[in-house]
């Protein structure tokens, strides 16, 4: 959300929907649905992406569930594919997702490539792809900061396309900027920082870049105090995006330029 | 009979079931879920017109946390 004196309006729009928060939380690895809760409300996020697993049948039939702490009606849903290897599985889980979700057709697609680095499969997300869209569905898709791939998932259809920092949950930040610069400059559709975001200076520079918004889920979760850290991500994105569109000076390597005037200098 | 559900298998009395009888003999009443028989989604208006048979392989899923 941009400050309101500034004159224009800074929605983010994906596939015709429009949200004023720029951060994009998972829900993963919190101690507890309150503690989600009180993060994602501490975030101001508006989507949230949510994993879909087998429901455990031993559970007794008053144990809470994510979707009573963060009712559908409040959030955007963002169903993901975390842990689908094949294309197969992939489609399988989603399409079990939009019946969950009453024909909510927005989803997460990631197609993994290893268990260690969890690094994309891109074939299998490009296959993918284009079977969800045919489908009916709005796919925000993970992949690799490789531009070519990008721009080949926006020509498919997706509605955003969601390259990696680094790895998922490593924290380790943006290793490399150009790349993303690449993507944004020729993705014509939302560019949606996803995964590697460790602190909130990562989440500035992705904004800074140009990047439409971040999605996180261990920089917050893992966090000494997630929700104080789901605080300072929302200041983040916010000065980010503000720094983004206010136009960086230009970087000048060796002409120094004094802030303070030089005329009236006392000798 | 026998159903495979999430990968186990439970008994059940007849020879078939409901997918509402079997959401109720499973405590899951009031829950959000979506189920799949044999790899294809029932949809929810179909809860109470098709039967699970035996040897059917059932998937119950829900949301969960996740990034």
């Amino acid at each position: 959300m941009v400050d309101k004196n500034l004159k224009y309006n800074d929605e983010l729009i994906i596939a015709n929907r429009s949200f004023k928060s720029r951060l994009l939380i998972g829900t993963g690895k919190y101690n507890d649905f309150k503690e989600t809760r009180a993060a994602i409300d501490a975030s101001g996020s508006e989507i949230v992406t949510v994993a879909i697993r087998r429901i455990n049948l031993g559970q007794s039939p008053n144990e809470p569930s994510l979707l009573e702490f963060l009712p559908p009606n409040e959030f955007t849903y963002l169903p993901n594919t975390a842990g689908c290897y094949s294309s197969d599985e992939a489609i399988r889980t989603l399409r079990l997702a939009r019946e969950l979700l009453d024909g909510h057709n927005l989803v997460k697609l990631e197609v993994l490539g290893d268990p260690d680095t969890l690094y994309p499969n891109v074939v299998e997300t490009i296959n993918a792809a284009k079977i969800l869209i045919k489908d009916g569905f709005d796919v925000m898709v993970y992949t690799s900061d490789d531009p070519i791939i990008a721009k080949q998932l926006e020509d498919i259809g997706c509605c955003a396309i969601m390259p990696l920092a680094s790895l998922i949950g490593s924290g380790m930040g943006i290793l490399n900027p150009w790349n993303l610069e690449i993507i944004i400059d020729r993705i014509n559709v939302p560019v949606i920082v996803d995964a590697g975001v460790g602190t909130a200076s990562d989440a500035s520079i992705a904004m800074e870049l140009g990047c439409d918004g971040v999605l996180m889920n261990t920089s917050i979760a893992l966090a000494k105090n997630p929700i104080l850290m789901a605080s300072a991500m929302k200041k983040a994105i916010e000065s980010g995006r503000e720094a983004f569109i206010a136009g960086r000076m230009d970087k000048k390597l060796y002409t120094a330029s004094p802030s303070s005037p030089v005329k009236g200098l006392i000798k | 009979m026998k159903i495979y559900i999430n990968g186990s298998i439970k008994e059940f009395k007849g020879k078939k079931i409901t997918p509402e009888e079997l959401i109720i003999q499973l405590n899951l009443n009031g829950k959000r879920f979506a189920i799949e028989r044999n790899g294809k989604i029932i949809p929810k208006n179909y809860f109470d017109g098709i039967y699970i048979n035996d040897g059917d392989k059932i998937e119950i899923i829900g949301a969960v946390g996740g990034g």
